[in-house]
């Protein structure tokens, strides 16, 4: 049947039913609710550490203690609903959510990736929230593979890239919604495990936000057809992927945007009326999770008659029509007054709706066809499955020394990196996504004359307002150690954020994992965990939502542990965004923050193929100042250009720089770069944290040092005209030129 | 007419999404505009505005072809109405997935419908989606829609679309789109020199460059590239230390107002 129920669950479902054999669809619904995708059975369990403590639940001992310690009043909710929401502007709210779609897009890459993007939208709908953007960050393994690397099973990069990216574009453009950030990784370690992140950002009246369904309510789905198309989503989402994946490429949903653009239509419009008590989006698990959490949610119970559902095919199985997660479908609580509106809404929206059930006192989930009841659970025990224990064994990272010479040419390391699969320019990706749909892209993904990559995307979503939305990404799964992984990927999102002028920071976990019944696997998640309760305190930004994909192996292995962290800020005004790209000639550069010799996991040594030296570490206190500092200044019209130091460093930055502008280059001096390292390849290639690179105006470079004084910061050199394109005096004094051209051809390619 | 008594409807129909945005421009120029879906028509008319505009998006998901379903059922539902429309020298204008589908309905190039079209918005040349600002130069600056404009003025502008190649049916088609001067905006060189078709400052692989065109009376123009989305300058994609205050896109809209009051 394809449950993916362990043994040990088995025997307690066996006590339960005690006197009567279970339904298909009863046992069919608790795998799907019971499933790691739906339960996250590992992240509310126990974990076993070598040293024998116990950890009560990763999720409630570090990253919602982090968001309750913090205890923000503009956080509006957290964690428990589609979507974390917080406070926005003139009575309005933003929501956000970020999803994988891993296994999914391994097997089926368009569908895989574009139901990816639709259910992220749908979550956003799920909480009465009108989609504004849409994010995606994705892994692939390297596109020049070679075939006869490749086992039985597992797919071409370069065609799991070309469906995953057309699928992406496909469902955004169609929805009408942007695509406005996302990054693009290549690893071998992704060969096996495609990883595809989803990620979509809305806004509702903070009124709006009402979940209070009633008894004598009707459950009303709305939307899609319900079909063959994604059974067993969740539980094959679950299980590691073999060879005989292939075979479950049922298990991926079909996409159709246009039913779910006349959807959203619908659902803002009954929003706008107050004529629905409660949403839910049906995600994984399907009808089936969708109406139990409904009832749960408000302590009570429902009756669902299966034989009102609008199908696709005559012939299912009521398990089916029950667990399928078909595409583009809602549930909505509505009271009795309401419901001819709101289906009179939904068909003058051309939207299929069909009342299917009604809430109930009983706290109990009963299913009907052709009047028999063919499902009858008390929601209680649905939603309290006995609890999983892993183990995790502390993993240790062996010291290593760099061993690389000092390359007698800087200039030509840059150009290397700069050309690198995992620098160089996306924009052939990128443009296939619409960013300006809506027209409220402020800052976008590709931003100045010359198109640079921005550190983070702006959008104004109030035409009453000058407030926007700042939405930025931290990743960073190159980083061996993993509790510094974690850390740097927090930091990295807020970063990006502030780079651009953003402030008030909530952030969302993503993690992918390998499987938890490895120990090993276990050990970094704990870490990584670990790590996120420090950096979310220390840095003062709570997460809203969160979201983990384990058990991501496949005959290659486990993926590369991933985690991602999306940063949702605001700044109160657009118009002082700041951006990448130079300004004026003759202004002062700046680079702000300390370097240290922290390469291992860089760009740099990667590009080496070598291992080795420090990972960058975060000093909380000192970022914190760095960061605030630097919202200081751009408030006060200080800042005219800045850009984050992140992957290839100083060097890849101030070259990143150049490229987003027409005519203008930057001299620097390494020798004035405050730092404690002494090779300057090091020193131009570092990865330490909390780095920025500014272009500040000679009249304002007073009041700019003064904002920064006590922290380390120090004037490198000038923005100078285009002739130059990019000068680097090293730490013995001698001069690297890169012109403009050949810096814009290594990042492009053209 | 006082444009503040003008009003504008902006069609939609399940798939359009540009609507909103637009609607946004024209209200923000004093024009009361209404967004109405097709299948509200019964219980509106279209006599009573005065403009009327197809928006961006993906109507009908662009099966088949791009604007290729809507533009059959505007027919088959407004046919009249709107053929009375254009007689009266009302204007329409098809922005984006707007100007496929008054390709498709045949509403374009000619002045009423015909019914076979002589032009068509085929796939882009490089084969896939484009998200990109362009340069477009104001050809025809006496038509409702570019009369704020001068003639050789370069606009800056953004496209987003997958079929947006004009094509004309034959050279003769081409030609006497030139002869009628209907040929309203062309991709070119940011410094306002022919594009002469390369990309990607022509963007999808037009034909003679050609972004935008109109009727032989003018009172339709459809456009690939998207002015309501230029119409704010902070919507612009580079603006130096401070946005300006307005894009190069509200000169479309101040023209159709500026129109308006002469109707």
């Amino acid at each position: 049947m394809g449950l993916n129920i362990s043994l040990e669950r088995m025997r307690y479902l066996k006590q339960y039913f005690n006197n009567r054999p279970p339904t298909d669809v009863e046992l069919q619904m608790i795998a799907q609710t019971w499933s790691e995708h739906c339960f996250h059975n590992v992240f509310k369990g126990d974990v076993v550490t070598d040293d024998g403590s116990v950890v009560r639940s990763l999720l409630k001992t570090y990253i919602m203690r982090a968001t309750r310690e913090l205890n923000k009043k503009w956080c509006i909710s957290v964690f428990e609903d589609n979507a974390g929401i917080v406070d926005f502007d003139k009575g309005y709210a933003v929501a956000a959510k970020v999803e994988t779609h891993n296994h999914p897009s391994a097997v089926e890459p368009f569908g895989g990736a574009a139901t990816g993007v639709g259910g992220v939208i749908r979550d956003i709908l799920g909480v009465w929230g009108e989609p504004i953007a849409l994010t995606d960050v994705l892994c692939f393994g390297p596109l020049e593979t070679r075939y006869e690397e490749l086992p039985p099973g597992v797919k071409h990069p370069r065609y799991i890239y070309r469906g995953v990216i057309a699928g992406i574009g496909s469902y955004g453009n169609n929805m009408g919604i942007p695509t406005v950030s996302g990054a693009i990784i290549f690893d071998k370690a992704y060969t096996g495990n495609v990883v595809v992140y989803c990620g979509c950002i809305g806004i509702l009246p903070k009124d709006a936000y009402v979940k209070d369904t009633k008894e004598n309510d009707f459950a009303v789905l709305a939307g899609g057809r319900t079909g063959r198309d994604g059974i067993h989503g969740v539980t094959f989402a679950s299980a590691e992927l073999t060879e005989e994946a292939e075979e479950l490429r049922s298990a991926v949903q079909i996409p159709n945007p246009i039913v779910e653009e006349r959807l959203r239509r619908a659902i803002l419009r009954i929003r706008d009326g107050r004529l629905a008590s409660g949403i839910t989006d049906l995600g994984g698990g399907g009808l089936s999770c969708a109406a139990g959490e409904m009832a749960h949610r408000s302590n009570l119970g429902v009756d669902v008659d299966l034989d009102k559902v609008f199908l696709k095919a005559p012939d299912m199985a009521p398990w089916e029509t029950w667990i399928s997660e078909s595409q583009e479908r809602m549930l909505l609580s509505v009271p009795e007054n309401n419901l001819e509106r709101v289906l009179e809404i939904f068909s003058e929206e051309d939207v299929e709706a069909s009342v299917v059930g009604r809430f109930i006192k009983s706290g109990r989930i009963r299913v009907f066809t052709k009047r028999r009841v063919v499902c009858d659970l008390d929601l209680n025990f649905l939603f309290n499955p006995p609890k999983v224990t892993s183990k995790a064994r502390t993993p240790r990272l062996p010291p290593a020394v760099i061993n690389i010479a000092e390359p007698r040419d800087l200039a030509e390391e840059i150009l290397e990196l700069l050309s690198d699969p995992n620098i160089r320019s996306k924009e052939d990706v990128i443009r296939t996504y619409d960013h300006e749909v809506r027209g409220c892209t402020v800052v976008k993904p590709l931003h100045g004359e010359e198109a640079g990559p921005s550190d983070a995307s702006v959008i104004k979503p109030l035409k009453d307002s000058w407030m926007g939305v700042v939405v930025s990404c931290g990743v960073n799964p190159f980083c061996p150690d993993p509790y510094w992984m974690a850390a740097a990927s927090i930091e990295e999102a807020i970063r990006n954020n502030v780079a651009v002028g953003g402030r008030r920071i909530a952030i969302l976990d993503n993690f992918v994992w390998g499987s938890p019944e490895d120990e090993n696997n276990m050990g970094t998640l704990l870490k990584a965990v670990e790590a996120c309760y420090d950096f979310s305190k220390a840095l003062d930004a709570p997460f809203i939502s969160g979201k983990d994909s384990l058990y991501n192996e496949s005959p290659l292995g486990s993926v590369r542990s991933t985690l991602l962290i999306t940063g949702i800020g605001v700044i109160p005004d657009v118009r002082r965004a700041v951006t990448l790209s130079l300004k004026n000639k003759d202004d002062s550069v700046y680079v702000i923050g300390l370097t240290r010799e922290e390469l291992r996991g860089s760009a740099y040594l990667r590009l080496k193929g070598k291992d080795g030296g420090e990972v960058p570490k975060i000093e909380a206190k000192l970022s914190r100042m760095i960061t605030g500092s630097l919202i200081k200044a751009i408030d006060e019209k200080l800042v005219l250009s800045c850009h984050d130091l992140s992957e290839g460093g100083l060097g890849v930055a101030a070259a990143e720089m150049v490229i987003a502008t027409r005519n203008l280059g930057i001299k620097i001096d390494l020798r004035k770069v405050p730092s404690e390292v002494s090779r300057s390849d090091y020193l131009l290639f570092s990865e330490s944290a909390s780095r920025f690179i500014v272009e500040v105006n000679k009249d304002g470079s007073r009041r700019f040092e003064e904002i920064f004084s006590g922290l380390p910061f120090s004037r490198i050199g000038e923005v100078v005209n285009s002739k130059t394109g990019l000068s680097i005096a090293d730490l013995n004094g001698r001069v690297h030129t890169l012109s403009m051209s050949e810096i814009k051809k290594a990042w492009r390619g053209y | 007419m006082d444009p503040g008594k003008a009003r504008a409807c902006v069609l939609r129909t399940g798939g359009t999404n540009c609507d909103l945005e637009t609607q946004i421009a024209l209200e923000e120029l004093g024009v009361r505009t209404e967004i109405v879906h097709m299948n509200q028509l019964e219980k509106k008319r279209l006599s009573d505005y005065q403009l009327i505009v197809f928006p961006g998006g993906f109507s009908y998901g662009d099966y088949v072809r791009a604007g290729a379903v809507w533009g059959k059922s505007v027919l088959a539902k407004l046919r009249l109405e709107l053929e009375k429309f254009i007689e009266e020298e009302k204007l329409i204008l098809g922005i984006c997935n707007g100007f496929q589908v008054l390709a498709e309905a045949g509403i374009l190039p000619g002045d009423g419908v015909s019914e076979t079209p002589s032009i068509a918005l085929a796939n882009n040349s490089s084969a896939k989606y484009e998200c990109r600002w362009v340069w477009i130069r104001v050809e025809n600056n006496e038509t409702p829609f570019t009369m704020t404009m001068k003639r050789g003025e370069v606009l800056r502008i953004p496209i987003g679309h997958a079929e947006g190649r004009f094509l004309t049916r034959s050279e003769e088609a081409l030609e006497e789109l030139k002869r009628n001067r209907q040929i309203v905006f062309r991709y070119v060189l940011p410094n306002g020199d022919d594009a002469n078709g390369l990309y990607p400052y022509n963007p999808n692989g037009s034909t003679h460059d050609i972004a935008g065109i109109c009727s032989k009376k003018g009172n339709v123009m459809g456009m690939m590239p998207h002015p309501e989305r230029a119409f704010f300058g902070w919507q612009l994609p580079e603006w130096g230390e401070s946005p300006p205050e307005k894009g190069d896109g509200r000169k479309v809209f101040e023209s159709i107002v500026n129109r308006l009051k002469h109707l």
